[in-house]
């Protein structure tokens, strides 16, 4: 299992209704269905990926997530998870809104643009950086609206919403010392637990 | 008989399709109030029954579908002869598995392959029912197959099955008969007809009703039958069971001859093509079965129940479901198998959805394409492995 996937599992609580927005082949909704018993949907728009989802028993739904999630009533979800996606859909702020809509709580991870390794591979090369986590070139990448940790948190910020959690880690450890005090600078990925703000 | 000659079927055929025709003598009271004293279903299985009775599979057929599924009927060359009409998903290795499940497709009622219909001899008249058959209706249709449910000892049925109006009849049996359906396979279908849809019925009715020789329905007695009127409602029919694109690239603008005649004879390819196909089925199907049928499916509108609230038609739906659509089927297109789905999670059911890139039209859910195919059969393989017993109440 992906490690930002095993992270997210941790704040997945047994028994709950979760929505999964780019659920891939389906492997985290089957776990936690076989773990957790939790119930709920993923939506994917890769055909073979869906075919796999289906075949693991698990409700997968064909649905492209620039349309919005208008389908889904308010808080018909207790939480709703975005592994990796939300920097390939081409309005990441209003899908933000209606995700916060949807579910209790939202966990959303994506690749930190603001690693080191990325800064220095743009300083040093003068070129777009391609690494483990951004491994395409800027003329075909589906990352389409790449952000760094800080960014995130800002518009977080900017949109009234509770930070409830919030980590960085590298693609293949855990949260490293580094990762923890400097999240913008040594996280890889970051993995943000938000709700809406006010009322929550 | 000489031509119990075995044939050399193929290997992912289901061989010799033996139909079968069960008789019911209890009065059955339709949607419409009408009541009918007797009548026979006629079918064909495929696969074996196992010892659980937990394999059986639903297959409900569309407007011009039959009992004949797969394979073939005795005496027929299958070197030379047309399999059952869902050759393509039906049989050993295919999608839904007869090295596995126990298949099941009837005739319904008011059809005119075996099942008592308009073309059946009234037991009150001694002459054909004709237009005196009473219209049915898509639950009457799923009441049906409940008893012959019962008849062939299935409880729980794993999956029912059906493409069009084969998926209203998988929808009605998720909500009228919840105990005793596993899983609802609902394909290319909708939740009820739209305006448009109803159009194109009442012209191909106008068309076959407006012939000469349909005598009101009873042609029967005369000898006759309304080959033009039913032809022509074929050839409509056919039109929207086909995409732009596929009519584009099987015919174009071909000629049949090399330049224009300047007449009114089928000068286009597509013209020949749709004559033939409107006096082919003319042929071999009944004018007031395909009046009733083209009925059944404007009535269709289940929630219509439930303050016409879809989400609220399947509360009681237990079944978990995939539902199927194609880009380009325009009949019931993508937006309309989104209905189902979107009412179903609202519902918080179960379900999985997938719109399947086809260029040819509602025709798709007949043929053999890769990507339909592969996600039906993962679903299927799914139904095989977990074998989950209806969840009775």
């Amino acid at each position: 299992m992906r490690l930002d996937l095993a992270l997210v599992k941790q704040w997945v609580r047994p028994d709950t209704r979760v929505l999964d927005l780019g659920c891939g082949d389906g492997e985290l909704l089957a776990h936690l269905r076989d773990t957790l018993n939790v119930r709920g949907y993923g939506l994917e728009i890769d055909p073979d990926k869906l075919t796999i989802a289906i075949g693991r028993g698990v409700n997968v739904i064909e649905q492209d997530l620039n349309k919005g999630l208008s389908n889904f009533s308010d808080e018909s979800f207790d939480t709703l998870l975005m592994a990796q996606a939300l920097q390939a859909v081409q309005r990441p702020d209003e899908l933000l809104d209606d995700m916060v809509r949807v579910a209790r709580e939202v966990i959303v991870t994506f690749p930190n643009f603001g690693h080191w390794k990325t800064r220095w591979y743009l300083i040093r090369n003068g070129r777009m950086p391609v690494s483990r986590a951004l491994p395409y070139g800027w003329y075909d990448t589906p990352n389409i609206h790449l952000c760094t940790f800080r960014d995130f948190e800002a518009m977080c910020r900017d949109k009234g919403l509770h930070v409830l959690d919030r980590l960085a880690v590298d693609q293949d450890q855990q949260d490293s010392v580094l990762s923890r005090w400097f999240p913008n600078l040594f996280g890889e990925i970051g993995i943000f637990r938000v709700t809406r703000g006010g009322a929550a | 008989m000489s031509d119990a000659a075995s044939f050399a079927y193929p290997a992912d055929s289901v061989g010799l399709a033996t139909p079968q025709t069960v008789h019911f003598d209890t009065p059955l009271t339709l949607a419409s109030g009408r009541v009918l004293k007797a009548y026979d279903i006629v079918y064909e299985t495929y696969g074996t029954l196992n010892a659980e009775r937990s394999n059986a599979v639903l297959i409900c057929h569309a407007l011009s579908g039959h009992h004949h599924a797969a394979g073939f009927h005795a005496g027929e060359d299958p070197a030379k002869a047309k399999p059952g009409w869902w050759d393509a998903a039906i049989g050993p290795g295919k999608v839904i598995d007869t090295d596995h499940f126990f298949v099941v497709a009837m005739n319904n009622l008011g059809g005119c392959h075996g099942s008592t219909g308009p073309a059946s001899i009234n037991p009150d008249t001694g002459v054909p029912f004709g237009p005196d058959f009473p219209l049915v209706a898509v639950r009457d249709w799923v009441k049906v197959q409940a008893q012959v449910s019962d008849y062939l000892g299935i409880q729980c049925w794993a999956a029912v099955v059906g493409g069009s109006l084969g998926g209203m009849q998988v929808l009605r049996w998720s909500i009228d008969q919840p105990d005793r359906i596993a899983n609802a396979v609902i394909i290319a279908s909708a939740p009820k007809l739209s305006a448009q849809n109803i159009a194109f019925n009442e012209v191909a009715r106008q068309a076959i009703r407006r012939d000469p020789d349909f005598h009101g329905g009873h042609y029967y007695a005369r000898g006759v039958v309304p080959e033009v009127g039913l032809s022509l409602a074929r050839m409509v029919g056919h039109i929207t069971y086909l995409s732009d694109d596929a009519m584009h690239q099987k015919f174009g603008r071909d000629l049949r001859a090399k330049t224009y005649q300047y007449g009114f004879d089928a000068e286009f390819q597509v013209e020949s093509y749709l004559r033939y196909q409107g006096e082919a089925f003319s042929k071999r199907f009944d004018a007031n079965t395909y009046l009733l049928m083209t009925r059944v499916l404007d009535y269709f509108d289940p929630a219509r129940d439930y303050d016409h609230d879809l989400a609220k038609t399947f509360a009681k739906a237990k079944c978990r479901f995939l539902v199927l659509s194609f880009s380009t089927d325009w009949r019931f297109a993508p937006e309309r198998s989104r209905e189902i789905v979107d009412a179903l999670v609202e519902a918080g059911k179960c379900v999985s959805y997938a719109e399947i890139d086809a260029p040819q039209g509602h025709d798709s859910f007949l043929l053999d394409n890769p990507r339909y195919l592969a996600v039906f059969g993962a679903y299927m393989r799914r139904v095989a492995e977990e074998q989950e017993a209806c969840h009775a109440s």
